[in-house]
């Protein structure tokens, strides 16, 4: 039997399972972990610049790989930089294992150098956390750790480990552990076959149903069993800020984001629907606006691997618990088996009012030949440039929204944002860790001058490890949505919302860390400079585009309002 | 409306934080909380009561059915059920009032579990309503301190929270 150090049986453990990197950050409570990472190959270390950066990155390695992130920190302020990326990661369900480092044992609860009670300050934003208090329990606790992210429905699991336990003096034998089985702990993944029979029963009689898709459907794999079905079907599709991707963007069934946000069109036929079948999505106060006025005739049927986002804001008449994958797969074979089909004319009529709404063509802008760069335009242009086919990273603000607007997602795992925490910063470390899912697509982060500034400093790591990033920074001298906001609630006073002064030349500081930098301020030069940017395959590219700086997002909700109420313009209501 | 649950749950540190911490960050009430472990040393049974209409209670027993040490729980108000608390509660006794506090003691099936001269101290169990009664009966000017458990119950009959 091998011995082996409580350090090196976590790294062990963590190849035994099929772990390839880890972001992280060394410090004194962690250094016997990064001592037993050195001596091995196997598991490949990815050194970023601040304890944030790594969750982030881990998180978006996890987004698009599907597999789990591993994070790396030291105790103390280690630890607690990751907060914002593990409550990140809890808010949008992506499966993270973040590894802490603790002072040693009998140091706990004396405010040691570097002490913060980890277990306890990361309790309300993980799925569950480990303290280690025995070395021997490293492998079970790491294999349970990722069993816990992964299943059900994903979320950040924390292991604290106390220095003491990998001390490299003490060896214990190491076993593999086998199955993992916990009596607390039993995901479900098939959804009630009753549930389901009842719930298209209900559906092939609708007039108006509407499929309306989340970030379940990309965290559960389910894009495909999704589309086969909404084809069958021949219904229209929505999807949420974090399911776009999920159903083709280009695909003639879909209606674009619904929400606070979303296209006219969604949102409409949302609030005109007789049938929902929401799928892995949670009736997010960013999606209903006011509940009580939410979608008044539509009969809710909402499919969730979380009973507890099931009914939690707004009613579900046919709740169905189970993978979304499981239970789309079930309907479609009911449907595809059985004899009753929705009515091809009453489903045809409801087409043709969704296609009056999509008349309206919400998302047009005049982008004028010598007038400012359009915020929108230069996210069509990314589209056109890409293909439509590079995995688009995205900070938070009103380039978000463009980018989730504007950039048709064909793919699921294409469109990387924090939806749920809405956590600026997010954007570059998650195109880092994107970059490691092994895609080979093109990877942009779309940012403002405002968030890419909040983890910035992760243009070193991209250096370090040469990851060729496309950064379009859309450059509006303005924390745009804060601006917005006060524009259209604060009589235009612009509260601590602009920097313009002191903004640095991002091509001289791009340049300085290597890169290489691009300023554009002139339409003609928006597609050549953008093609030239994409052809620089291995470097790092930073496009600083300096956008018009009055645009609002639009359609928006009007608050307290149904579904059906938005602004389409600054002056026109819906 | 007034809830008690019952939990069943994985006796392990921290798991108490978590159950406790769900409801300040939901900003779900409680209105008392006892816990201890069952005769089965690996598992602890939590009871709490709370306050709230169905669709908060369908969510508090969600979310709790969602930490990882919650392995069942229950609504003991959902059917018959025995519930009980225990109360400790100092009482001013002196002339007159030492054979009064005892009477109202004996009505209400308590016990003086400790005398001094001027003090006794009165065990009482029973529902919360009761516990409640006998300190209305004994007035509030003679009760000087009051201790209570929490309640804690169980469900009448073949229905039981075990694994």
């Amino acid at each position: 039997m091998e011995e082996l150090s409580g350090a090196e049986m976590l790294i062990r453990s963590l190849r035994d399972e099929g772990v390839e990197f880890v972001f992280g950050y060394p410090g004194g409570a962690i250094l016997h972990i990064y001592d037993a990472l050195h001596r091995q190959d196997d598991v490949k270390h990815i050194l970023v610049r601040h304890e944030q950066a790594a969750a982030h990155a881990a998180d978006g390695f996890a987004r698009v790989s599907g597999k789990p992130g591993v994070v790396f920190a030291t105790s103390g302020p280690g630890a607690t930089n990751t907060i914002t990326g593990i409550a990140t990661a809890y808010m949008d369900s992506v499966p993270m294992v973040v590894v802490t480092g603790q002072v040693p044992s009998h140091l706990i609860g004396e405010d040691a150098f570097q002490e913060t009670d980890m277990i306890g300050v990361s309790r309300p934003i993980v799925k569950h956390s480990f303290l280690v208090r025995d070395p021997r329990d490293i492998p079970e606790i790491i294999k349970k750790a990722l069993y816990i992210a992964t299943s059900g429905r994903p979320g950040p699991v924390v292991v604290d480990i106390p220095k003491d336990m990998t001390n490299p003096v003490e060896k214990f034998p190491y076993h593999k552990p086998g199955q993992v089985k916990m009596r607390s702990y039993n995901p479900v993944v098939k959804g009630h076959v009753g549930q389901i029979k009842k719930a298209l029963q209900f559906l092939v009689q609708a007039k108006k149903p509407i499929i309306y898709a989340g970030g379940g459907v990309v965290q559960g794999n389910a894009a495909k069993e999704l589309r086969a079905l909404a084809l069958a079907l021949k219904v229209p599709v929505t999807n949420t800020l974090m399911g776009l991707g999920s159903f083709p963007g280009d695909h003639e069934q879909f209606v674009g984001m619904l929400g606070m946000h979303g296209t006219y069109e969604a949102n409409m036929a949302m609030h005109h629907a007789d049938c929902i079948i929401a799928v892995g999505a949670r009736f997010d106060d960013r999606v209903t606006n006011s509940v009580e006025r939410f979608c008044p005739q539509a009969t809710i049927i909402h499919i969730d691997v979380d009973p507890a986002s099931i009914s939690k804001t707004v009613r579900a008449h046919i709740p169905i618990v189970g993978r979304a994958a499981w239970v789309l797969r079930e309907m479609f074979k009911l449907y595809d088996a059985g004899a009753d089909r929705l009515n091809e004319e009453v489903i045809n009529k409801w087409w043709s009012q969704i296609n009056g709404w999509r008349a309206r063509n919400c998302l047009s802008y005049e982008q004028g030949d010598n007038s400012p760069i359009l915020p929108q335009h230069a996210i069509k242009t990314l589209y056109e440039v890409t293909h439509g086919e590079a995995i688009i990273t995205s900070d938070v603000g009103q380039h978000q929204m463009f980018a989730a607007l504007y950039y048709k997602y064909k793919h699921t795992r294409q469109w990387i944002n924090s939806g749920g925490l809405g956590t600026m910063g997010f954007g570059l470390p998650a195109a880092m860790g994107a970059l490691y899912a092994g895609t080979n697509r093109d990877v942009a982060c779309v940012t403002g001058e405002g968030s890419i500034q909040m983890n910035i400093q992760e243009l070193s790591t991209c250096t370090q490890y040469k990851l060729p990033v496309k950064i379009i920074n859309l450059n509006n001298e303005y924390l745009g949505m804060v601006k917005q906001w006060q524009d259209m609630n604060y009589g235009g006073r612009y509260a601590s919302s602009s920097y313009q002064e002191s903004l640095p030349d991002f091509v001289k500081l791009a340049e300085a860390y290597g890169h290489v930098g691009m300023c554009i301020t002139e339409l003609r030069d928006l597609k050549p400079a953008m093609e030239e940017c994409f052809k620089l395959k291995d470097r790092l590219v930073f496009m600083d585009i300096k956008v018009d700086k009055s645009q609002h997002v639009y359609p928006m909700h009007i608050p307290q309002g149904a579904m059906r109420d938005m602004w389409l313009t600054k002056t026109e209501r819906s | 409306m007034k809830r008690i649950i019952s939990i069943l749950m994985e006796n392990e540190a921290g798991a108490l934080s978590r159950v406790v911490g769900l409801f300040s960050q939901r900003s779900y009430n409680i209105e008392s909380l006892t816990v201890a472990p069952t005769d089965d040393k690996t598992l602890s049974r939590l009871t709490l009561t709370t306050i709230g209409d169905d669709k908060v209670l369908e969510q508090i027993t969600k979310q709790l059915n969602k930490l990882i040490e919650v392995i069942k729980l229950t609504d003991l108000t959902d059917g018959t059920h025995v519930e009980r608390e225990l109360m400790l509660a100092k009482i001013r006794a002196t002339g007159t009032g030492r054979d009064e506090v005892k009477r109202i003691a004996e009505i209400f099936r308590g016990q003086i579990v400790d005398v001094t001269q001027d003090l006794f101290v009165v065990q009482l169990a029973g529902a919360s309503h009761k516990l409640d009664a006998f300190l209305e009966a004994v007035g509030k000017a003679a009760t000087l301190e009051v201790v209570r458990s929490g309640v804690t119950g169980i469900a009448r009959g073949e229905r039981m929270l075990s694994i």
